[in-house]
């Protein structure tokens, strides 16, 4: 085995994987959220269908996005290999556990909290991902140049109050996701510091609460919009 | 005291094993945890019964030789040994559930009674300084910032009881592995083979089955010795480095 994979296949090495993906989606979290509050401005949609077009024609855009779904595939895999791993490790369990004592409900449940996520993303990716690639799309024109009408095809989605709902318990999933793994990806990276940790925790929560809070406000607001 | 001990009986490693109740009267709240076992494995024997074995030997929390799950927690409800645990932690009338500590890489020997030495090979693999022989060096030939030998002493404290394992969902040895990285990677005499060692002790580490780091910190806050969080980025930052920049390929 070379030195890479030898480090890599290490408990150690498979965590390294977990926390480097994992930063990498929450910087993508911040992008994505930047784009979809375009949604909430009183233009019919005009700035975010100009922008959807100009992130899907940037090659560079293009080359990230092939790259995130990879490293959510990477994340979600290693998420299952770490996840069977663990169990394995503890054939037979407690009768008894009082875990409550000693860590949080998210830490303990990052897998299920995890695999929560997963289905969205696919449900997510189905609905809008791929009915703008590949679906059957309507086209509006702004100033004489013609763009694909993504705003119409989300608006249409969140008219049903089945998948706003969804949508945003998924969203909730998501907080309790990142309310261990923001500052948990710091440790495993060897960030442990007296002066900086606690700031990394706080902000870590922070993030967990409004960037999913404002990703679940729009499905909200583009209800109550329409009805 | 009265109460109610639901106890792990297995007879070795092969037994399926299973809980067993005794009803236990006149226990004494400053009486430790380990005395009110003595008590009952007094009645035990008396009655012809084979006594519940468990680990200890100081019983002075030094050595690190007892153990037990107690009520959902290893040492139970305080963070101490168990041999320091003492009765008056308990309600009178309780029903106190007794576990061996679970994990693969600690198999059970006898009824509480776990095999650690897992963690003896984990220190055979590197935890140690190559001394080579010669002169005594003058004590104060070697200047150590006292933050760092203060530091360097609070990994030291591990006792190697296996809380950390018993205690983590993993069943992850990663607080244990990484006090002992610690102790030595930041005195001047570790320092010298940090690098080795860290690969070492993390590759005997994942041999011997123990599981990977969640981050969770249930051991953190079950460690007798408060043994901290920090230690194990210390050890992550170790190992990374180590990979990337050791000769050996
Ligand atoms: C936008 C989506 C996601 C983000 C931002 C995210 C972020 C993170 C971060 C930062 C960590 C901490 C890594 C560490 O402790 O070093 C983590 C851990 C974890 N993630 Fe995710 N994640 C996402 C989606 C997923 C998905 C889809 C799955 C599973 C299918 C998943 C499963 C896990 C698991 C099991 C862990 C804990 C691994 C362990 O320590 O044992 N995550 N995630
Ligand atoms: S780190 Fe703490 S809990 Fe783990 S073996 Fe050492 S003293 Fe025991
Ligand atoms: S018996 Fe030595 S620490 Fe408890």
């Amino acid at each position: 085995m070379s030195w890479v994979s030898k480090t890599l296949n290490s408990t150690l090495g498979k965590k390294l994987l977990m926390a480097l993906t994992g930063i990498f989606l929450i910087l993508f979290l911040v992008v994505h959220l930047a784009g979809n509050l375009q949604l909430l401005l009183p233009d019919d949609g005009k700035a975010f269908n100009i922008y959807a077009e100009t992130m899907a024609s940037n090659p560079l855009i293009r080359v990230v996005g092939i790259l995130n779904f990879g490293f959510i595939a990477l994340h979600a895999i290693y998420s299952a290999i770490l996840t069977r791993h663990n169990k394995k490790s503890r054939p037979v369990g407690y009768a008894v556990t009082n875990a409550s004592a000693n860590s949080t409900w998210s830490s303990r449940n990052m897998g299920i909290l995890g695999a929560l996520i997963l289905v969205f993303i696919l449900v997510h990716l189905r609905g809008f991902w791929y009915e703008f690639k590949f679906g059957e799309i309507p086209y509006v024109t702004y100033d004489g140049v013609t763009y694909k009408d993504g705003y119409t095809v989300v608006a249409a989605a969140y008219e049903n109050i089945l998948y706003v709902i969804f949508y945003v318990v998924s969203m909730g999933v998501l907080a309790f996701h990142l309310s261990h793994g923001f500052a948990s990806a710091f440790q495993t990276l060897g960030i442990n510091h007296s002066k900086y940790t606690p700031f990394i925790k706080k902000l870590g929560l922070g993030f967990a609460i409004i960037i999913p809070a404002l990703f679940a406000l729009i499905p909200i607001i583009m209800f109550l919009q329409n009805s | 005291m009265n109460l109610t001990l639901k106890v792990w009986r297995q007879k070795n490693t092969s037994d399926k094993g299973g809980f067993k109740t005794y009803k236990i009267s006149g226990i004494s709240a400053d009486m430790s945890f380990l005395e009110m076992l003595d008590v009952l494995n007094e009645d035990l024997s008396g009655k012809g019964e084979d006594p519940v074995h468990f680990d200890h030997d100081c019983r002075e929390g030094i050595c690190g030789m007892c153990s037990l799950h107690i009520n959902g927690q290893p040492h139970g409800p305080q963070q101490t040994t168990t041999c320091q645990l003492h009765m008056r932690s308990f309600k009178d009338g309780e029903t106190i559930t007794i576990e061996p500590w679970r994990a693969n890489a600690f198999p059970i020997v006898k009824d509480l009674v776990v095999d650690r030495s897992a963690f003896d090979r984990i220190i055979q693999s590197g935890g140690y300084v190559s001394v080579n022989t010669g002169g005594v060096p003058d004590a104060n030939e070697i200047p150590i910032p006292k933050v760092i030998a203060d530091e360097s002493f609070d990994a030291a404290t591990c006792i190697g009881c296996g809380a950390c394992v018993a205690a983590c969902k993993n069943a992850s040895a990663m607080l244990f592995v990484s006090a002992k990285i610690s102790q030595l990677a930041l005195l001047p005499q570790g320092k010298v083979e940090k690098r080795a060692r860290a690969e070492k002790m993390v590759a005997q580490m994942d041999a011997e089955g123990f599981g990977a780091c969640t981050n969770t910190g249930a051991c953190s806050a079950e460690c007798p010795k408060e043994i901290k969080q920090s230690n194990i980025a210390r050890m992550n930052r170790e190992y990374f480095a180590a990979s990337v920049s050791t000769e050996k390929v």
